[in-house]
């Protein structure tokens, strides 16, 4: 794509050691995210969302191994950069995360205010070049900074909506409903003054009328103050909502990424054409997929989705097709043809 | 109404659960249902729907006879369960049974297949070794699987094949009403269009009624031909699905069909209006429970507790208002 791109995930394979043998959870995958869009990762449970979105934040579990490929973040190259420069510079300051759970996130035994402060003592913008210099745990968190940052803290909680965020920063956690912790959760990402937030699944736990409110939130937010999202979820309806572009993977593979429109309007992948057929419509009869998920241990040659699809010839258990079309990019040697460009 | 006698017939049914404090003491009361009224007939796929916390769970475990009604009847072919115990209940659920989320999940790890399909059987009936055999059988090519199955363990299946085996094993005795709580939440789409034409196809085949209980909007648009939709422990709309999805009556609602994603239409992030969330069920508001996120909300609804009544056409709501306002069209 030629957007001007903030992170861009080429060639990316990672591997998880497990009883079963190594599982090639991530293979060779590409993603751009542009500046200030929204980007939508589309799976099934076992597609590999979470583990590209945890690869981004430096956060993969102990077994991964990264086999190959670059993240690269407005520049900056993540996977070579050294462990305690990402943690200082670029986690939690210029990526945020917003988690999937807003139950867990926080610590129960603490005033919600406490915590946001915490973070804001080692994260805040704010926070001066002399005083990150010093880095000693026992300093304190200077009085000046301290107001400011609570005064930024207000404000954002008023943003997100949080009735009365003075009496919000006294509150235990428990106190809050779960779509108020994820507005809560919303609020901490955005105070860091980010570029990019990864939101892992940020609606599934909630309701369908709390989810139609957090999405409209995050939206608004994130356009408001041209912050990038990569935000991951295996509901189609939930990407329709809020995203610009839409990458859909596969079984560890990224299969087909394009602007929301014209996804939508003419799939080109036999596998999300028919994931979009499997979702219920009364108009029609439901279609299913046929087969199953393959085991990533032995994942099939090739293009992934071969045994399934009816497509399939004997190419696409050779090698993986290479990537074709400009604006709507599919992986697959025998895609639906593209529709007849409108000029827009 | 239909000329058939329905086949579940649910009255002022009540669920009300204590909440205690540290000594044992009661504070409180969660009214997980209250008044619920409705009637399934033969054959149909009754609905229920509602946002976590409406007692759509609660209602299914009352009618399986999980949890005690604290008040209210139950009629099931006529006959009033809510107050049967033992042997007596025991022959109820023969034709009324309950399905978990996964049904694949209780089948019993140590136990071939062949055995878990026949022990509802051995319970139930009183058919011969050989005439349980060829039921099993049976059910078990309904469910779409080869015979070999009889004899491998769960582990042996995928998880697909285990949900098969497990609603193999509650059709075995013929049920006639069928419960099933939310069978496709935490499903990816593609796994849910197949568990969906599967019970489909089983409901023709054997001749079920379903009582569907989902928080899922879209599936119950494509499986259900009546619904129900729940809040905070009380019906709030009784309709046909058409036209529940193309007018419905309930302020709560019409909300609620405006908060699902619809590919291809309007984005619900630029339209959708209804704000807060639902008030802890231990303490209600006053009158309509609904009353403190309408924004059609009148003096009245604070004060009465609008009862369920015809609303015009098939729809029956619970609602002050329904006559006088004008509700958006889904």
């Amino acid at each position: 794509m030629t957007v001007d791109s903030l992170l861009e995930v080429s060639g990316l394979s990672i591997c998880f050691r497990t009883e079963q043998g190594t599982a090639q959870v991530l293979d060779a995958v590409n993603l751009t995210v542009g500046r200030g869009r929204i980007m939508g990762l589309v799976g099934e449970s076992g597609c590999g969302k979470t583990t590209l979105a945890r690869a981004v934040l430096g956060i993969l579990s102990p077994n991964a191994r990264i086999e190959g490929g670059t993240i690269r973040f407005d520049g900056l190259d993540l996977i070579g950069m050294e462990r305690e420069r990402l943690r200082r510079e670029v986690n939690g300051r210029r990526i945020a995360f917003v988690p999937q759970d807003p139950y867990s996130a926080f610590n129960p035994l603490f005033r919600v205010g406490d915590q946001i402060m915490e973070l804001m003592k080692w994260n805040s913008p704010r926070r001066s070049k002399d005083e990150r210099a010093l880095g000693a745990l026992l300093t304190p968190y200077p009085r000046q900074r301290y107001l400011s940052d609570k005064a930024a803290a207000l404000a954002i909680l008023g943003e997100v909506q949080i009735p009365d965020p003075e009496r919000a920063f006294r509150k235990l956690p428990e106190q809050f409903s779960g779509g108020q912790r994820q507005r809560l959760m919303i609020a901490m990402a955005l105070l860091m003054n980010p570029d990019l937030v990864i939101a892992d699944e940020p609606t599934t736990a909630l309701d369908v009328t709390i989810q139609a409110q957090i999405l409209k939130l995050l939206k608004a937010l994130a356009k408001d103050r041209g912050v990038s999202v990569l935000l991951t979820t295996h509901d189609l309806g939930t990407a329709y909502e809020v995203c610009d572009e839409i990458t859909v993977m596969y079984a560890g593979q990224e299969v087909e990424s394009a602007p929301v429109a014209e996804f939508f309007a003419n799939p080109r992948h036999p596998y999300t054409a028919r994931l979009l057929q499997s979702l219920p419509d009364p108009a029609r009869e439901i279609h299913e997929i046929g087969g199953e998920i393959p085991n990533l241990v032995f994942p099939p040659n090739g293009c992934r989705f071969h045994p399934r699809c009816p497509s399939a010839s004997a190419a696409c258990s050779r090698a993986r097709p290479p990537a074709s079309g400009t604006r709507q990019v599919v992986r697959c040697f025998h895609p639906q043809p593209p529709r007849v460009e409108v000029a827009p | 109404m239909s000329t058939l006698e329905p086949l579940l017939q649910v009255s002022k049914l009540r669920r009300h659960f204590p909440v205690r404090n540290a000594l044992g003491v009661q504070t409180g009361t969660i009214k997980a249902l209250d008044d619920v009224t409705f009637a399934v007939r033969p054959g149909e796929t009754f609905g229920i729907v509602g946002e976590s916390g409406c007692g759509k769970t609660t209602l299914g475990k009352t009618l399986a006879g999980i949890h005690k009604p604290s008040a209210g009847r139950i009629l099931f072919e006529g006959v009033d369960i809510s107050d049967l115990q033992g042997a007596a209940r025991a022959g109820v659920s023969q034709r009324l049974q309950y399905i978990h989320q996964d049904p694949g999940n209780a089948l019993d790890p140590r136990w071939t297949i062949a055995r878990s399909l026949d022990e509802p059987l051995a319970t139930h009936t009183a058919l011969s070794r050989s005439e349980r055999a060829a039921r099993s059988r049976e059910i078990l090519a309904a469910v779409g699987l080869p015979a070999e199955h009889l004899h491998l363990y769960p582990h042996e299946l995928s998880g697909g094949q285990q949900r098969r085996v497990g609603l193999a094993r509650i059709l075995t005795l013929k049920p006639r009403l069928v419960i099933l709580d939310e069978p496709t939440s935490g499903l990816d789409v593609s796994i849910q269009a197949t568990v969906l034409k599967l019970l489909k196809s089983l409901q023709r085949a054997f001749d079920l009624t379903y009582l569907f209980i989902s928080h899922d909007l879209s599936v119950i648009h494509v499986m259900c031909t009546r619904v129900a939709v729940m809040y905070l422990g009380q019906i709030v709309e009784i309709a046909p699905v058409s036209d529940l999805f193309a007018t419905p009556r309930h302020p709560y609602a019409s909300s609620l069909l405006a908060a699902i994603p619809r590919i291809g239409g309007r984005r619900v992030t630029d339209k959708f209006a209804l704000e807060g969330e639902p008030p802890d069920a231990g303490k209600l508001p006053s009158g309509c429970r609904f009353r403190p996120r309408c924004p059609h909300a009148m003096p009245v609804c604070a004060q009465l507790e609008p009862g369920l009544a015809p609303a015009g056409g098939a729809h029956q709501t619970a609602c002050h208002l329904t006559e006088s306002i004008e509700l958006a069209q889904g």
